[in-house]
Order: structure tokens, then C-alpha cells, then sequence
């Protein structure tokens, strides 16, 4: 508990505030090489890197074509490492003549669109639109020839990125990446595919023509998952303000609380939670940028506090609080559901049987009892909160027969209606009862 | 504009988006209940904040394209009117294309942060498959653009992770409003013209009325309009004093009751269910007491269908077809059936497959035309007439054709009509319909 008590009382300068934002902000992006994310990518996988860095760097020196595949997890930085690879390469001074052709697959969704954006990002619109192409592997062998330039040893290398690797084999034919990978086997100019994927069996997607082309060259990304060594660095990394910062003093003080929140009892509960749960950094990102979201003029520092309360928002059942928000009536149909659940033992029920069970109900109980139309349109927004599903859509019934299904269990039904205040007696005695 | 009761998620939003020239976070997903909030508040720290914003509600977008050119238009302030014979200034149908509009749209308008509040964001669901992450990752797949994307739903985050590519939003939760806020948000529906207090004690009645049936917002504000003006109608007219809140509530107590049965409905507009009110009143007055019920369901239900004599019929048989076992129509049809006993296990069997529960079965033309046949008193033969007006039926929707292995001989249907549609067409021709059915004959 150091940065408790030495709470800083001064409110802090807004200029400074808003400098440690904007730094901030820029490490916790959820992906890329913004901030320290880059070189810290590049440092834990140095011999993917390395790797990469070969494959790359013979495409671009000496025209040979290749193609692999970077396989890991969300979240773990493929994209990133390959940015980094990039820039150190570029660096170097070896990308210079290279092209960097990147797709993705949640933007590109059929050949055509792909084709289109990459004769957009080798600069050949103009080039492409004076020629009529009969088939798409006519048009790309265009692109990549222009690219060649005549001979061997003048022409432009160029390096395709497919993001989202495994949406590109949903493709009609995979004509895209048939073409592609044909293109690098048969060497006609020198081009680099790289797939990037988070699916493991993405190889099993391809079809056997394309796949006979592919060099079957994968790099697999292996998270660290050690809380200590690893996470905590993480956390720590995130959160540090570098030495370029302008505000000399402010950052001092503020990496010195960030080393003392690292080795704070309940920070480290709350991170060791998150842990247990994911390993995603993405996930870790978020709790920090709810942690940032709470600093004021007021509060400048993190302080531990902060970090419980991220966590309870971050981590608030979504099902509880839409039960909570239901109107006495709706809790009824709800309580209604969770007997009929009960009594036959999961099967589906309809909307005849859900309001037999609340007359039941209604006529014991002192509570308002409502008309059928009132208590359908209550049960029908309890359908559209899709707490209930029907259970086939596609027969042809009236809607009151219409079988549904609740998207809750009998016990988590109870649990909720037990925590909940303020309930009428009636329905809270109801609802705690079983199976009569 | 003033948001009253939702402090902490103000704070929140306006946490998480960050002053002028932050980077935002690429998605937040704002999750409540109808009429928690949601938009107003979105929209408040948005404007507060100095946010380029465009507002769409996902009912509208039934293709991507007609998102995606929105967007663009109420970004860039250019508003396609036929007027001004400028159709949509940009034409977009793929994300791809969106991405580039985006950038040239960022670029021009010098950098500024931009947001895309989404309304009713689980209709996105039903779009290729690509939009919903494509738009969770917006800020990844448009560099050097300041972002984000807001999604509102009544649905939690859950229902949404559908298919690959999702990155999880940063939730903010709003949870229903409470009674307190709920009064204080009432309240500034006040007229000018009355007082504080005489506004107060009305909404608190209100409440205690409907607070059970409904928590959403804007039903309760819909009937804290539509009943003032009858609460307010004895002082105006000098025959209770404002502060009289006991008299006040005897005299709006029955009116609250009877909205009630129509509380979320919305069948009619007020002048209209004036009028109807006003009509059972001056009915009522010189009908049985035991006919005026009937009527009362009468007018607020559409039960009143106009058919033929034999259409009445055939509709009622029909409806006894899908409601009864077939196994019972010996006993209920015909003259000498003999004894039935009745044993505890006939009991549970009858519990257990009651049609009222489970809906209305199919049954053969033949069972309804033999139905039909003993229902009706006089002789009649089977004339093409008599069929006319069952396909009458059926393309009224009161019956449908519910398969059958030959649809040309003996072709299966089904009645849908509601039963108080039957209830009323039973009256009608003085046929009493509890007789006939099984479970309560």
C-alpha cells in the first residue's frame, strides 16, 4: 500500500495528465507495434524473428520466392513481429526496391475485391485499366510481370501480408491463393507470401492443388505464459513512461508507483485473477485502459483501488443485471419458466403452459394480476432480451404454442432472484420454492 | 441537455474516450435495457468531448452498404435530398471500400476523433459475417485514424461472439434506473402550468400502479401523459382541492386499473381510447350485466370477423377438429355413445395431452367435414359452394394447410384462428362451444 499514502494532494496539471494519456493509450492498443509493444515482440520471439528476417531478406536480395505460414494465437503479436521484422529490415537498408502488399481477410472477401486492392497498392491502376483481362490468373500474372520489369535482376520484389489467413480459404476455387502460391513456386517474379492465422489447422483448409504449392514452411508462436517473469514484465512494460517523456519529474514518479503497484498485494490479486482466466494481453490492455479511464485532476496516480473496481467492471455478469432490470411482471414469467424447466426436467415449453403456471401463481398471491395480452407482450420481451429462444424457427405455429427454451438453468435463476432486494414477498417465496 | 442518474457511466465514457487528441479505444459496447440511457448518454460525452459523430440504428441496414454510405455522409455533413438532385455522394458496398472512404474522409477533414454510435447492434449479426468484427476492429484496419465504434444493445456482449476475428469492446453496463430516479426523471415532465408538489404526488401514484407491470421508461412516461390530464380534471373543474390526494386517487384509481390491461399494448391513440371508453360506458348502460363483459373484450380485441352462415360453422368444427382427440369425437358427435368412466388415469392423460397447452393438431377435410355434418342441425349436401368457403377460410389465415401425404384427396389443415375469435363466432350462431370441447365438457 505505498502509493496510498503518498497520495499527492496538489491536483496535477491537465497539460501532463493529458501527455501520460496520450503515451498511454498508444502502448495499450489492442494490436500492432505501437509504443514498446514492437521491440518487446521482437525481443521475446528472437528466433522467429530471426527467421522471418532470412526468409524476408532472400526475397528481397536475392529474388528468391517463398511462402510460410505464421501461425499462433490471438493476441500474440504476429502481426507485430512481422512489422517489426519489416521495419528492422527496412532499417538495414534491404527492403529499398521491396513492395509490402498486405490484405486482410475481413476486408478482402472475395478474389476480386483482393485483386483490386493489391493492383491499388502496387500503383498500377493505371497500368491495369488500359488492359482487358480474360481471367483472373491473367490479371494477377499482369501485376506480378510489370513488377519483374524484364529481367531477373531489375525486378521489384514484393511481399504479400494475409491477415486473417484462414478467411482467404473460404475464397471461391482459392483462386487467389492458388494463383499466388503458383506465382512463388514457379518463380516468375520474386514475391514473398506470408499467411498469418490464428487457426492451427488452417493448412487442412487449403485445397490439394493449392496446397501441393505451398512450401509447408510454418512458424508457430509460442506465448510465454509465466506469471512472474512474464506478465507482471507485461504489466510493467505497459505502463512505463520512457525517458523521452517531456515532463521529467511527473514520469519519475509515476514509474516509481508503477514498480511499487507491481509488488502491491491487491494489484497483484487482481492480476493473478485475470491470469488464471486468460493469458491474453489483450485482455490485460483492457483492465489498464479501465484503470486509466479513472484518472482525474483529482487523482493523478493509479492507485490500487482503481484496479479492484476495473476488475468488478470488467468482470460483471451481463445475465445478472439484465435479470435485475426485468419488471416484477417479466420476474414472474421468468420464475413461471424456471419451474416448468424444472418439472420437465429441460424440455421446451410455450407460452400457454409459461402463463397457465403464472395464473397458478397469480390467484394464490396478492400481487396485481394482469390481462393475457399484457402478460404476452411482458413475455414477449423477455424473447427479444433473448432470455428465451424458440426452439425451431422454422414451423409454421401460432406464437403462443411456439415451443421456446430458457437461456437460463433452473439454479442460476435462483441465485440471481436470491440476491436481488426489494422483490414482492410472494414472488420471492415463490421463486425459492422446488419441486412441489 | 442533462443526464440525470447515469453519473457513473458519464464518467466512465468520458474516461475511456479521453480528452481531445487521445487515441480511443477501437470499440466500447454499451449494454442496458431499453430506455436505460444508453443514446443519451453516448451522444452527451460525444458532443461534450468534441467527437465527430454519426448515429445509426441498425434497424434500417439491411445490406452493409447502406451502413457504410451513411456513415460517410453524416460524417462528412453532406445530406443526399432529391432536391438538390445530389444522390449519395459516395458509393460504398464492401468494408475494403469503406476502409479507404475513411481515410480520404479523416484526411480532408483535418484528423479530427470520429465515432460510429450503432443502435439496435445486434441486427448486425444477421450481415455477412465480416462486418460486426471488421467493425470491432475499425482503428487496426484504418491506420492513422481516430476511431471508435460504439455498439448499444439489449443484448449482453455474449450473443455476439459469433465468428472469427471478434475483439472484445470495452463494456459499460447501464442498469434499469431506480424507483427514485425513475421519479426524478418523470418529473420534468411537468407542465408549466401546474405545481411542483401536485406533479409529484401524481407520478408517485402512477408509479405504484405501473411499476410492477413495466420498468421501461417510456411506457411509464407515455401514461404519465395520457392519464394527467384526467387526474387534473377534478381541480380544474373546483371539486378537489390540490392537496386532496385521497380524493384525487378514488377518482383516477379505476381509470389507472382498466389501463392497465393495455399497459405496453398501444392498441389505439388516446382521443381513440377516449371514445372507446366512452362507448362501453353509454353501452353498459342498458345491456345485462353479463353481455357487457363480453362486449368489453369485444372492443379492445379485433375478435369481430364477418362470415357466412356455414363459414361459422365450418370455423367452429374446425376449431373442434384441432382441439379434441380424435379418439373422443364418438363421444362428443354422436347420439348413443354409452358410458364413459372416468379413472384416475384418464384423468392424468388428459392433463397431460391437453391441445390448450400444446396447440391446435392437424386433422383430415374428412373428420372436419363430419364435424361439420353433426353440428349443424339441418340436412345439407356437400355442394362446391360449401368447399368455397373453406378455402375462404384458409386464405383468411384462420386455417392453414398443414401437410398431409396427399393434398389433392385428403388434404390436412390446422385452425390458428384465436379463440376468442371462436368464442365470439360461437355466440353468434348460439352454439355452445364448451360442450364440445374435450377437457371441459
Amino acid at each position: 500500500m505505498v502509493c496510498v499514502g503518498r497520495k499527492s494532494t496538489q491536483p496535477a496539471d491537465p497539460e501532463v495528465l493529458q501527455a501520460t494519456q496520450h503515451h498511454l493509450r498508444q502502448n495499450l492498443q489492442l494490436w500492432g507495434t505501437a509504443g514498446v509493444s514492437g521491440e518487446e515482440v521482437l525481443r521475446v520471439y528472437s528466433s522467429e524473428a530471426q527467421h522471418l528476417e532470412e526468409l524476408i531478406g532472400r526475397t528481397l536480395s536475392l529474388g528468391e520466392s517463398n511462402s510460410a505460414l505464421l501461425l499462433a494465437p490471438r493476441g500474440t503479436g504476429k502481426s507485430a513481429l512481422v512489422d517489426g521484422v519489416l521495419g528492422r529490415l527496412k532499417g538495414r537498408g534491404v527492403l529499398g526496391q521491396g513492395l509490402v502488399v498486405r490484405l486482410s481477410g475481413l476486408l478482402h472477401t472475395d478474389d476480386l475485391q483482393a485483386l483490386k486492392e493489391i493492383t491499388r497498392q502496387l500503383r498500377l491502376e493505371e497500368a491495369a485499366a488500359k488492359k482487358v483481362f480474360r481471367s483472373f490468373a491473367e490479371n494477377l500474372s499482369f501485376l506480378l510481370e510489370s513488377l519483374c520489369g524484364g529481367s531477373k535482376e531489375t525486378a521489384k520484389p514484393a511481399i504479400f501480408l494475409l491477415d486473417e489467413f484462414d478467411l482467404f480459404c473460404h475464397h471461391r476455387n482459392q483462386t487467389l491463393l492458388y494463383n499466388l502460391f503458383d506465382a512463388a513456386q514457379s518463380a516468375q517474379a520474386p514475391i514473398c507470401v506470408l499467411g498469418l492465422s490464428c487457426r492451427l489447422d488452417v493448412v487442412e483448409l487449403l485445397e490439394k492443388r493449392v496446397k501441393s504449392r505451398f512450401s509447408h514452411r510454418q512458424i508457430h508462436l509460442q506465448a510465454s505464459g509465466d506469471f512472474t517473469t512474464h506478465y507482471l514484465h507485461t504489466f510493467r512494460t505497459l505502463l512505463h513512461l520512457p525517458h523521452s517523456f517531456p515532463f521529467k519529474d511527473f514520469a519519475r514518479v509515476w514509474n516509481e508507483d508503477v514498480e511499487a503497484l507491481a509488488r502491491d498485494d491487491v494489484v497483484v490479486d487482481v492480476l493473478q485473477r485475470q491470469h488464471t482466466t486468460t493469458r491474453d494481453v489483450r485482455v490485460l490492455k483492457s483492465l489498464l485502459v479501465m484503470c486509466l479511464a479513472q484518472l482525474d485532476e483529482g487523482s493523478s496516480r493509479l492507485t490500487p483501488q482503481m484496479f479492484s473496481h476495473a476488475e468488478a467492471l470488467l468482470t460483471q455478469d451481463a445475465r445478472t443485471s439484465t435479470v435485475r432490470g426485468l419488471s416484477a411482471l417479466q420476474l414472474c414469467l421468468v420464475v413461471a419458466m424456471k419451474h416448468l424447466a424444472e418439472v420437465y426436467d429441460g424440455e421446451p415449453f410455450n407460452f400457454e403452459m409459461v402463463y397457465r403456471e403464472y395464473l397458478k401463481f397469480s390467484l394464490k398471491s396478492s400481487m396485481q394480476s394482469f390481462e393475457k395480452p399484457v402478460v404476452f407482450k411482458a413475455f414477449d420481451q423477455l424473447m427479444g432480451l433473448e432470455l428465451v429462444r424458440p426452439v425451431d424457427q422454422t414451423c409454421r405455429v401460432q406464437r403462443e404454442y411456439e415451443l421456446v427454451q430458457m437461456m437460463m438453468t433452473p439454479s442460476q435463476v435462483g441465485e440471481v432472484l436470491s440476491q436481488m432486494s426489494g422483490l414482492p414477498t410472494d414472488l420471492q417465496r415463490w421463486a425459492s420454492l422446488g419441486l412441489a | 441537455m442533462e443526464v440525470c442518474g447515469r453519473d457513473a457511466q458519464v464518467k466512465l465514457l468520458t474516461g475511456l474516450l479521453g480528452q481531445e487528441g487521445t487515441l480511443m479505444p477501437s470499440s466500447v459496447f454499451l449494454h442496458g435495457h431499453s430506455g436505460t440511457g444508453k443514446t443519451l448518454v453516448a451522444r452527451h460525452v460525444l458532443q461534450c468531448l468534441g467527437v465527430l459523430m454519426s448515429h445509426i440504428n441498425c434497424i434500417e441496414v439491411y445490406c452493409p452498404q447502406v451502413l457504410f454510405e451513411a456513415v460517410l455522409s453524416q460524417l462528412t455533413g453532406s445530406v443526399p435530398s432529391l432536391t438538390t438532385g445530389q444522390s449519395s455522394s459516395i458509393s460504398c458496398d464492401s468494408l475494403g471500400e469503406f476502409v479507404h472512404h475513411l481515410a480520404t474522409v479523416s484526411h480532408t477533414l483535418g484528423q479530427p476523433r470520429m465515432a460510429i454510435m450503432l443502435e439496435h447492434s445486434e441486427r448486425l449479426r444477421d450481415c455477412a459475417a465480416n462486418i460486426l468484427p471488421g467493425l470491432c476492429r475499425l482503428q487496426e484496419l484504418t491506420p492513422d485514424v481516430n476511431i471508435t465504434v460504439i455498439f448499444m444493445s439489449t443484448l449482453s456482449l455474449e450473443k455476439f461472439r459469433i465468428s472469427t476475428g471478434f475483439m472484445e469492446p470495452l463494456v459499460v453496463h447501464f442498469p434499469q434506473y431506480s424507483k427514485d430516479e425513475l421519479l426524478k426523471i418523470l418529473e420534468k415532465l411537468r407542465p408549466p402550468t401546474t405545481s411542483e408538489e401536485f406533479f409529484k404526488n401524481y407520478i408517485s401514484l402512477v408509479l405504484s400502479v405501473f411499476y410492477h407491470a413495466t420498468r421501461d421508461l417510456a411506457e411509464l412516461m407515455h401514461q404519465v401523459q395520457q392519464h394527467f390530464e384526467v387526474y387534473r380534471e377534478p381541480v380544474v373543474q373546483g371539486e378537489v382541492e390540490e392537496d386532496d390526494v385521497r380524493r384525487l386517487w378514488r377518482n383516477i384509481e379505476p381509470h389507472l386499473k382498466k389501463a392497465m390491461s393495455t399497459v405496453y399494448l398501444r392498441e389505439v391513440s388516446r382521443t381513440h381510447y377516449d371514445k372507446m371508453q366512452k362507448l362501453i360506458e353509454t353501452n353498459t348502460k342498458d345491456l345485462l350485466p353479463s353481455e357487457s363483459i363480453g362486449l368489453d373484450s369485444f372492443s379492445s380485441k379485433t375478435a369481430m370477423v364477418e362470415l357466412p352462415l356455414y363459414s361459422r360453422y365450418l370455423l367452429v368444427a374446425a376449431h373442434l377438429a384441432s382441439y379434441n382427440p380424435a379418439r373422443t369425437d364418438r363421444r362428443f358427435f354422436m347420439k348413443h355413445h354409452g358410458k364413459q368412466r372416468k379413472t384416475q388415469a384418464s384423468i392424468k392423460a388428459k392433463e397431460r395431452c391437453s391441445s390448450h397447452l400444446v396447440g391446435p393438431k392437424s386433422f383430415p377435410l374428412d373428420r372436419l367435414m363430419a364435424i361439420f355434418y353433426s353440428i349443424v342441425e339441418e340436412e345439407i349436401t356437400p355442394t362446391a359452394s360449401l368447399f368455397t368457403q373453406l378455402s375462404t377460410l384458409l386464405s383468411l389465415q384462420l386455417l392453414i394447410p398443414s401437410g398431409g401425404d396427399d393434398a389433392l384427396q385428403n388434404p390436412k389443415y390446422k385452425c390458428v384462428a384465436p379463440h376468442e375469435v371462436v368464442h365470439s363466432v360461437c355466440k353468434s350462431i348460439n352454439f355452445d362451444l364448451s360442450r364440445y370441447t374435450y377437457g371441459q365438457a
